[in-house]
């Protein structure tokens, strides 16, 4: 909201220091976020006075203008038709900032040559002010200021502009800031003059209001206004509007927008004579019914929507705009005024379903008090009577079907201190809610306190201690540490895992991305298998594009496309992690929310780097991926098996599935190409996924603290098997063959290759070199241990596994 | 094996031959020929030292003196000449530039968003604050009514909110607009003392630019205990501040409005550059006490919510909040 500081002076006094009273208000709770100058700097523009004026020696439209400049006189070359000696005008001396009509630039005045005359200045035009578009005539001034007079003295304005929180409702009109700006210093508060002058012939039996809805209209006013005349309105008038961000437009409509800023109240002016038998009805609209608004829009209303009508019909959207067929137009002689009160809710969903949300809806939709129409209603009259020559009806039509008795709120002084952890003087305590207009009587305990009818937002005692304390400003409130007992902290193990697992993939050198839980339903269907693709997703009814209007029910779509505008942008090594929810419809949970699972994904893309760390012919592999699962699961302490397996969206051959404990918790593998290239990756690429919540579920131990082993005392010893395999073994499962015994503490490959097919008549050509360290707690073992462990260990891989020593390495 | 006579052995003369002889080698391998055959098990002094015991004892102890000192005259001149040896194979090694890199280690690193909660967690936790969690697909009464939002509230205008169908029949569900709606689900299911965080995404359906974000990592920060007051707030943020912005901070409230909180207060720390709002906080509302089954004329809470990215990129230096969600390399290598 806007609030021209001219305007605002004539409520409250102003101090010297604007932006010093700009930021007190921000602090007390009305946000100023900007203070603007309206009319432009008008640096070196001053008021001139026409002396005389002469006809140009050599073109007839011109004319010869010599102007008081204060204490200077000069003369300069004037166009206009309307320039008069006698008029105070504004005067710009060479140098002078003007702004130019044709393009609104602004731009330096020059002395010129015009037809033969030296010209070294401007009689200046609205237009070239900045003012508005008039560039017809000169502006003509009537400040009673001297000659000489700096413009922006004069003319123009500063304007706070506010971003205001919707509890306050009573902010947002003049009155109310010059409410606040009055409790803030202290100054006295001029309300606007409300006194009906010479009342006419009375409103009682020409016309009348029936409320049909009373929970939806609270109070409805109708006010007579006969024989008004339309004109312009005063040209104090249209610059306070204009300053305010409003278009003058006459005198009728200016006045109805001018007493929505001042007090806060929308009011509307129907056209007397196009109301029906006089008669309103304030009523839900029936269905089907329609009805044509001001803006010329048709709209079909159902029995949700609030309506003023009259007996034909609705004539106007309660709350949020009239009619057409009522509208005031250039030959509207009577005015029938309705100044009214809605229930908020309903004026905001009407204005929000018909994309109207007008100053007036939102005034009632932040709530206004009931008491406010007739206020608004005098004041209309008053300045309808005075700048539009209408005649006042004596009296008004009121309907007020539910009265709400005042709020009164007993507050403890105790509270105070309880709530706010300092203590604020009775004085001071006093002089706020007095300064703000709430009624008190107090004693030593307590305060009782009448909450003035514009404060609907203050219904509570601590809503009075904010008031208090807002006022006296929270520059004094203590820093006060934190005592008492520090409450019980359960572990969140989820948590635990997924910042883990962080710390462990950044650790293998991923980087970690993060990307939106919002994808498109195409990129979703992508990554999901086709006998799934029928599981509902979960759609945003109100998504910001198509692009974004799914839950993900996968991380893969994100980081692939993360890789691919690192590639796309010149990457030639991305490993790229992401640790974060997935989304997963749930139709029997108890409350109907979908499942949020925890997920972890790992990507590699791209080329090895060499020596010095520049990218290679050699492209990242399947291993490299493995590794950074490897080393995140290794430090989960948990031992994973890894199996072939297909799985969707990555190639057969390689991939595998993920298992903890036989339970499968994520795949392994490379991306199929194709699957790769629907989001624009075009290299060989490798993930994994883990299911952290499975995870958890397979160990859940797992993040728990590991008890230590003792070192072992004895010695171990080493040896290295060569082993032929057949071409489906796996070498975990040899390892794990070895790790079986219980004197066997390690076993790892070292060796894989192929023999030559002459090499290895029987058939099995593969290799695996398989070394394993024996070594028993209790004692060291000789020759003869050892002999029966590796016999039962080689029995056990040629009976298990197919396996048979080539040599002893 | 033959036994050496003792008394025809290494006259002194003898000795410093040897010595010059190997003051004359400069090859290792040379070196260790000498030394095989000067001090060498079948060398002759070492012969001669074991045939000691069968010479005349009258002499043994003489014979045996001269052996000796020849041992330790020449086993010196060795050591001296392999120690020479030694640091002329040093010097002899080409010199490394020191200044080339380093075998390339491959990097990573965590999202600066996560580092930023982290410290914002770390910041809370120095004072007792522990983490919870809860859900983004969220219930209107949860991120709304609960909080005193009901339907067609006005505050609703300035956290436009992303709808979700339900299951058929279930209430419409949301993207939860803000954190606050862990302050019910864990006041619903604790009593007080209560000092929680909960960190995680929410949602507004709005235009992004350079400081809007529709999707924002937001923490809820909530107390509640017998006599906590708005000072407690300010002295539980100026500690915060202090911990992720340094020890000379300062913080200032001015009046604001959350439907949720009475007083409500919009929290800037003091910079360089002025004062920055960092936050929304306040008292939470008696009501929601009252509605959650405590009295609030025993036990009184603050809350506040902070969105993470705003505390990264004041941490940071970063202009644009939209770097953040799009994951550039370039970015993320830098923190």
């Amino acid at each position: 909201m806007r609030v021209p500081l001219r305007w605002l002076e004539t409520m409250v006094p102003l101090p010297e220091d604007v932006e010093a009273l700009a930021h007190r208000l921000t602090l007390a709770g009305l946000e100023v976020t900007n203070i603007e100058r309206t009319g432009g700097d008008w640096d070196r523009v001053v008021v001139g006075r026409v002396l005389e004026v002469q006809p140009h020696p050599d073109a007839d439209r011109l004319r010869l203008v010599t102007v008081d400049r204060g204490g200077e006189r000069q003369t300069v070359v004037c166009g206009a038709s309307n320039v008069a000696a006698g008029q105070d005008i504004a005067f710009a001396p060479e140098g002078a900032m003007l702004t130019d009509p044709r393009t609104g630039d602004l731009r330096k005045l020059k002395k010129s040559r015009i037809r033969g005359v030296v010209s070294g200045g401007m009689v200046c035009s609205e237009a070239e002010l900045g003012l508005s578009a008039e560039h017809e005539g000169i502006l003509v001034l009537d400040t009673g200021r001297p000659p000489g007079t700096p413009l922006r003295d004069v003319l123009g304005d500063r304007v706070y502009v506010f971003d205001l929180t919707p509890n306050r409702a009573d902010a947002l009109s003049v009155l109310g800031v010059a409410r606040e700006v009055a409790a803030l210093t202290g100054a006295p508060l001029t309300p606007p003059d409300v006194s009906t002058p010479r009342p006419g012939p009375g409103i009682e039996g020409r016309a009348s209001v029936e409320i049909a809805d009373p929970d939806l209209c609270r109070r409805f006013t109708l006010a007579l206004i006969e024989d008004v005349e339309i004109a312009p309105s005063p040209a104090w008038m249209q610059e306070r509007l204009t300053a305010a961000g409003m278009r003058p437009i006459n005198n009728l409509v200016d006045i109805t927008n001018y007493v929505m800023l001042e007090l806060g109240q929308p009011v509307h002016a129907f056209d007397y004579d196009t109301v029906r038998d006089r008669h309103i009805i304030v009523r839900r609209a029936a269905a089907g019914e329609t009805l044509t608004t001001l803006d010329g829009k048709t709209h079909e209303l159902s029995p949700e929507r609030l309506v003023i009508a009259d007996p034909g019909g609705a004539i106007a959207l309660a709350g949020v705009m009239g009619g057409l067929e009522t509208e005031i137009t250039d030959s509207t002689r009577n005015i029938l005024l309705e100044v009214a009160n809605f229930e908020p809710a309903s004026v905001r969903r009407t204005a929000r379903a018909f994309d109207l949300l007008s100053d007036a809806a939102r005034r009632f939709a932040w709530g206004l008090p009931p008491e406010l129409p007739p206020v608004a209603s005098a004041r209309v009259c008053r300045l309808l009577a005075e700048y539009a020559g209408g005649r006042v009806a004596e009296g008004m039509v009121d309907s007020w079907p539910v009265r709400e008795p005042g709020v009164r709120i007993r507050l403890r002084r105790s509270r105070i201190p309880q709530v706010l952890g300092m203590e604020i003087p009775p004085p001071a305590v006093r002089a706020a809610l007095d300064g703000l207009g709430f009624e008190v009587e107090e004693d030593e305990e307590t305060l009782e306190v009448g909450v003035p009818y514009w404060r609907r937002d203050v219904r509570v005692p601590d809503d009075l201690v904010e008031e208090v304390a807002r006022i006296a400003g929270y520059d004094d409130l203590p820093a006060a540490p934190l005592g008492g007992a520090i409450p019980h902290h359960p572990p969140i193990p989820a948590r635990d895992l997924r910042e883990r697992v962080r710390d462990l993939a950044a650790e293998a050198a991923l980087y970690e991305v993060q990307t939106y839980s919002l994808l498109s339903d195409a990129d979703l269907r992508a990554v999901t298998p086709p006998e799934l693709r029928d599981a509902p997703l979960l759609k945003v009814r109100n998504p910001l594009g198509e692009a974004r209007d799914t839950l993900r029910t996968s991380l893969r779509p994100g980081v692939l496309r993360a890789a691919a505008r690192n590639l796309a942008r010149g990457a030639r090594a991305v490993r790229l992690f992401e640790v974060g929810k997935s989304y997963h419809a749930a139709p029997g949970s108890d409350d109907g929310r979908p499942e949020e699972r925890e997920a972890a994904l790992g990507l590699i893309v791209g080329s090895r780097v060499d020596r010095f760390g520049s990218p290679t012919e050699e492209g990242l592999d399947f291993f490299d991926a493995k590794a950074t699962l490897e080393h995140v699961l290794a430090g989960l302490r948990v031992s994973p098996g890894f199996r072939p397996a297909a799985a969707f969206g990555l190639l057969e051959g390689r991939t595998a599935e993920v298992s903890v404990d036989g339970r499968a918790v994520g795949v392994l593998g490379q991306v199929h190409p194709d699957a790769a290239a629907v989001f624009g990756v075009g290299q060989d690429a490798f993930l994994w996924e883990l299911d952290l919540t499975a995870l958890l579920e397979a160990a859940p131990r797992m993040t728990e603290p590991k008890a230590a082993v003792p070192l072992p005392r004895h010695p171990s010893a080493i040896e290295d098997f060569a082993l032929l395999v057949g071409p489906d073994v796996l070498a975990q499962d040899l390892v794990r063959e070895a790790l079986g015994h219980p004197l066997v503490v390690e076993a790892r490959v070292f060796d894989d290759y192929l023999l030559d097919a002459s090499a290895a008549p029987g058939g099995a050509r593969r290799s695996l070199g398989i070394s394993v360290r024996y070594q028993a707690r209790n004692r060291t073992l000789n020759d003869n241990d050892i002999a029966k462990v590796r016999r039962t260990i080689l029995k056990r891989l040629k009976a298990n596994h197919g396996a048979v020593v080539r040599e002893r390495a | 094996m033959t036994v050496a006579n003792p008394d025809s052995l290494l006259a002194p003369e003898e000795v410093a031959h040897a010595i010059a002889a190997l003051e004359g080698l400069t090859g290792e391998r040379d070196v260790d020929a000498w030394r095989t055959e000067h001090l060498g098990r079948k060398s002759r002094l070492m012969l001669s030292l074991r045939a000691l015991g069968g010479i005349d004892r009258s002499r043994r102890a003489a014979v045996g003196r001269l052996l000796n000192e020849a041992k330790t005259r020449l086993g010196e001149a060795l050591a001296a000449k392999q120690a020479a040896l030694k640091a002329r194979r040093t010097l002899d090694l080409a010199a490394l530039d020191v200044s080339l890199p380093g075998r390339p280690l491959p990097a990573g690193g965590l999202h600066p968003i996560t580092r930023t909660e982290r410290a914002v967690v770390a910041a809370f936790a120095s004072m007792g604050f522990h983490v919870i969690e809860g859900p983004e697909v969220e219930l209107e009464y949860y991120n709304f009514e609960a909080l005193r939002i009901p339907a067609d509230h006005p505050a609703r205008d300035a956290m436009d909110t992303f709808y979700l169908d339900g299951p058929d029949g279930a209430a419409p569900l949301l993207l939860r607009t803000h954190t606050s709606p862990n302050q019910i689900r864990y006041m619903e299911r604790h009593e007080p003392p209560i000092r929680l965080i909960a960190p995680g995404r929410t949602y507004r359906n709005e235009a992004t630019d350079a400081t809007h974000e529709w999707m924002i990592t937001q923490t809820e920060v909530l107390a509640v205990d017998r006599g906590l007051t708005l000072a407690h707030l300010k002295g539980t943020l100026y500690e915060f501040a202090r911990h992720l912005f340094g020890e000379d901070r300062e913080i200032r409230f001015r009046c604001d409005y959350f439907p949720f909180v009475e007083p409500g207060v919009e929290v800037s720390i003091s910079s360089p550059d002025g004062w920055i709002e960092i936050l929304g906080a306040g008292m939470v509302h008696p009501e929601i006490l009252a509605n959650m089954g405590y009295d609030p004329e025993i036990h009184t809470g603050f809350a506040a919510g902070l969105g993470v990215e705003r505390i990264a990129m004041l941490r940071h230096g970063i202009r644009d909040i939209r770097r953040f969600y799009e994951n550039d390399l370039r970015f993320l290598r830098q923190f």
